[in-house]
């Protein structure tokens, strides 16, 4: 064995040992993704399912119990019988509600008889975020319009014929955002663990004065960044494989890519984070410092600059280009192909050969700060 | 030669605020093959940068480090694998075993199956670390990681071992186990040229280097064999007996005679080191008994080098004594850490106005029962009055009496000196007006005045100790607790701290100091030896040293005492 084989064999026996022995790198592996996963994963939901709505009956008739019946058949309304106007503004206020029908007294008078003024009804939503406002309103809005229609091809009142706009949702017909937001997590979970794994184990060794001794050994810089690096990557890719199985057992989201794109694009990735841990934790030197660097420099980037919660293509276009320099982006792009559309070369690519940039500049910049010295 | 420094200059930049610190300074040395070269100074001389010079993890900002021929700054690799080198905290991984760290030093050097086969029992067997050699390192005892780090330094043979005060915070009885270990190693790597390098606050370990380059601040005052060191100073140290009583009266003579160029005291006497060319004193002038010539010391050496008048503390006003009996009482004190028994049925009383030491290694329980007597940990059994009170009934009360400094510089680093005393009044809840007083006299009687508007972070070593005495000091305790008080600090600045501390007791203040350093029991008047969680003697450091005397031992130290009363316990 030449002497730099049985070097690197030592560091890297050494960093598998203390991963073993120290319990927080293993829970930075393995916990942290559970914790992450299973918080945002179930905590994160953009969909509006069963969002109550206070009903409220002024003159209540055969009509109004079918209209309540029709949008409680929808999955994503669950009406709520008020007595009054006043009850239903306080369960609005009180945040039970999400909006509030109100079908006035003359509401089923005006519904028997067309004419110029159609049925009144009035819908107050909570627009404190208007998103959910707006999903409100279209839904309620949806579910009388159908109710509407089908009540009047069944009196006659309508000629038969018409418009039928028949829809599908592609790559999630289901609309779940868990499909969407789940792969993204899997990314940003990634970015987190592979950063701090590196950045708290060398800062540590800086803290404990066990890297004076390996500077003043025979061991070269690369030797020792690269058992650093083979150690860690490995654990980083454990943790991977378990968030995908984690995203594909328990939150059911489909996987119809290839398995050997997503091996090829994490480890780059992988790599990417793990290099910027190891550059953090050469700059910081205390455990502390690296933590705080690592976090800003990985978390704001993957929640809000990755399109994993947020369009990037409805940001602004300086905003747009800001996300270029954090890889998390391409990763989250990759993912969501992989695992909502498949494989699809033309936009796995780019985004692949952008992560073997990223990593090829991360790990290049953590040799160059690397130097065999104290100062 | 073995290495070779020249013109050597090391700055460390300064931060925003901080100046640059110039840690080294015109050093210029040699080191030869088959001796150990003691790197000796007090803290803050420059003996880390110094080594780390030498095993090129710095590189100079001026001057050249040479290593076995090879340029340092741009040929390190190179030395590297003749070079042993322990770093002050041992360099050795806690998560792995005894073994896994001998087998991890191994790979590095690349060492082969059968050179380690030969050679790592035979550094465990030497080290006595054998049975442990399953032991993570980071449950072995300071004594012990201490070996571990040294086995891993030795295991490659190197040419230069460097050695970053390997001797710190263990017991006396380690410290020598550990200079026979090496000098055992070095007889044996004679022949292939082996040199050590070892660096040390301890100036005693001095004596025991085959040359001495003596560091202070940064700048070299003498390279030569510590035998040179002690030369001059032939006929010019001298034991004044005294008897105990009047003890720091006499010292405080001695140190205004100018004769005299250094006052220590020991047990029962005064050792006077004299200035050259002068006179003994008449020594019932200075209210003593007969004057003796002793042999002159390392530290002697040190104090003649930077040649200045012996420090005078000033008369500290008079302390009333609060409440009857003795200022501190502790009876059948216990402390549990789960089954692990920290404090083992201590008992001890203190009268006022008496320095007290607890002495004993690192681990023996020392800080466990200075926690309980500050009220900052709860006994598990027993009882601790401090001035009169319960603590365990009035803790808060009893800490109101009581001036603590702890062994690190506890102060704020970023404040001020003036606002550090301000903080402190503050805290202790001294009302404006007697802040304003407390503050004045602080700055005028510890000489801070200077310093006032200066971040305490920026100070020397001995300044930053000189505040925190005097912030431990502002609310007039009656009883002041010193942890380590002047472990490292360079001789001079101890020697005025402990007349400081001197005056204090003389006016009625009841000193507990803390400490595993032997030169500062010197200055108790009555010594508890600590080992494994037990009293295991209260006497005067005289009556210690008696215990120890024998046959064998006719003029025992307080460090052979105190090695013998461990062994025997």
């Amino acid at each position: 064995m030449t002497p730099a084989l049985m070097r690197l064999r030592g560091l890297l026996r050494k960093e598998i040992l203390q991963v073993l022995r120290d319990p927080s790198s293993l829970l930075i592996a393995f916990l942290l993704p559970v914790v992450l996963l299973l918080v945002n994963g179930y905590g994160v939901s953009l969909d509006a399912r069963h969002m109550r709505v206070a009903v409220v009956t002024q003159a209540p008739a055969a009509d109004t119990r079918e209209l309540i019946q029709a949008l409680a058949a929808s999955p994503y309304l669950a009406p709520v019988a008020a007595s009054s106007t006043a009850e239903a503004g306080r369960l609005l206020t009180a945040g039970e509600v999400r909006g509030v029908l109100v079908l006035p007294e003359d509401f089923s008078a005006r519904l028997m008889r067309p004419s110029r003024w159609p049925a009144p009804a009035q819908l107050l939503a909570n627009a404190t975020d208007p998103n959910t406002a707006r999903i409100l309103e279209g839904y309620v809005q949806g579910a009388l319009l159908t109710w509407a229609s089908g009540r009047a091809q069944e009196k006659r009142l309508l000629p038969s014929g018409g418009i039928a706009l028949e829809h599908r949702y592609w790559f999630n017909p289901e609309l779940r955002s868990a499909d969407f937001i789940v792969p993204g997590m899997v990314a940003f979970v990634m970015s987190m663990v592979g950063t701090l794994l590196t950045a708290l184990v060398v800062s540590r060794e800086w803290e404990r004065g066990t890297m004076e001794s390996m500077l003043a050994s025979p061991a070269r810089m690369g030797e020792i960044i690269a058992a650093r690096l083979i150690c860690y990557f490995g654990l980083g890719m454990l943790g991977m494989a378990m968030s995908v199985l984690m995203a594909v057992l328990l939150f059911g989201v489909p996987f119809r890519g290839s398995l050997l794109v997503l091996g090829a694009a994490t480890s780059l990735f992988l790599l990417f984070a793990l290099a910027l841990g190891l550059f953090i934790s050469t700059l910081a030197r205390s455990q502390f410092v690296a933590a705080q660097l690592a976090f800003l420099t990985t978390m704001l980037p993957a929640l809000m600059l990755s399109g994993m919660l947020f369009d990037i293509a409805s940001m602004p276009a300086w905003l747009q280009a800001l996300t270029h320099v954090f890889p998390v982006r391409y990763l989250v792009s990759v993912l969501q192909t992989l695992f909502l559309a498949g494989t699809v070369w033309q936009l796995v690519l780019p985004n692949l050969a952008a992560l073997a940039l990223a990593a090829l500049v991360a790990v290049g910049a953590t040799v160059a700060v690397t130097r065999r010295r104290l100062d | 030669m073995l290495a070779e420094v020249a013109g050597l200059r090391h700055v460390f930049p300064g931060g925003r605020k901080a100046a640059p610190v110039v840690a080294l300074d015109g050093v210029s040395a040699t080191f030869s093959p088959g001796m150990i070269t003691g790197v000796v100074g007090p803290d803050g001389a420059g003996k880390t940068t110094l080594l780390r010079l030498l095993a090129g993890l710095l590189r100079p900002t001026a001057g050249r480090v040479t290593v076995l021929g090879h340029d340092m700054a741009t040929d390190a690799q190179a030395a590297h694998a003749a070079i042993g080198y322990m770093p002050q905290r041992f360099g050795l991984y806690e998560d792995l075993s005894v073994g896994e760290n001998l087998t991890l030093f191994a790979d590095l050097h690349a060492l082969g199956a059968e050179v380690r086969a030969e050679r790592i029992p035979r550094l465990l067997g030497f080290t006595g670390l054998a049975p442990f050699t399953a032991r993570l390192a980071g449950r072995l005892s300071g004594g012990m990681k201490q070996k571990l780090g040294l086995a891993c330094a030795l295991l490659a043979r190197p040419r230069l071992l460097l050695l970053d005060e390997p001797s710190v915070g263990v017991d006396p009885a380690s410290r020598r186990e550990l200079w026979a270990m090496v000098a055992t190693m070095l007889a044996e790597g004679r022949e292939q040229g082996m040199g050590v390098v070892w660096a040390t606050a301890y100036l005693d370990e001095a004596e025991r280097c085959g040359r001495v380059l003596l560091l202070h601040e940064g700048h070299m005052l003498a390279e030569a064999p510590p035998a040179d060191f002690l030369a001059a100073l032939r006929g010019r140290v001298f034991a004044l007996a005294v008897p105990a009583a009047r003890r720091r009266l006499a010292g405080r003579l001695a140190a205004v005679d100018p004769a005299v160029l250094d006052v220590a005291v020991e047990g029962d006497a005064l050792r006077l080191v004299l200035r050259a060319g002068a006179s003994p004193p008449d020594p019932v002038a200075l209210g003593g008994s007969t004057l003796v010539a002793v042999a002159p010391r390392f530290e002697d050496g040190f104090i003649d080098r930077l040649a200045t008048a012996p420090a005078v503390a000033p008369v500290e006003p008079k302390q009333p004594v609060r409440g009857d009996g003795p200022a501190i009482e502790v009876h059948d004190l216990v402390r549990r850490f789960g089954p692990f028994t920290a404090v083992d049925h201590v008992s001890f009383s203190v009268a006022h106005g008496e320095i007290f030491g607890l002495l004993g290694p690192n681990g023996a329980g020392k800080s466990t029962t200075f926690r309980m007597l500050c009220g900052l940990l709860r006994p598990s059994g027993g009882s601790a009055r401090v001035a009169g009170l319960d603590l365990m009934r009035a803790p808060a009360a009893a800490r109101a009496r009581i001036g603590y400094m702890a062994q690190r510089f506890s102060l704020y680093g970023e404040l001020t000196v003036g606002e550090n005393l301000a903080f402190f009044a503050r805290v202790y809840g001294l009302d404006r007006k007697a802040r304003g007083v407390a503050i004045a006299q602080a700055l005028d009687r510890f000489d801070l005045g200077e310093v006032r508007a200066s971040v305490a972070a920026a100070l020397p070593l001995g300044v930053k100790q000189r505040l925190a005495l005097a912030a431990a000091l502002l609310h007039r305790p009656d009883i002041l607790f010193l942890d380590e008080p002047t472990s490292g600090v360079d001789p001079l600045a101890r020697r005025a701290f402990w007349a400081r501390i001197g005056a204090l007791a003389e006016a009625g203040v009841t000193v507990l100091v803390t400490s595993h350093f032997m030169d500062e029991a010197e200055y108790c008047d009555r010594l508890g030896i600590i080992s494994a969680g037990r009293l295991i003697a209260t006497d005067t450091p005289a009556g210690l040293r008696a215990r120890a005397r024998g046959p064998d031992l006719p003029a025992p130290t307080l460090e052979d005492a105190f090695i013998r009363l461990v062994e025997a316990a």
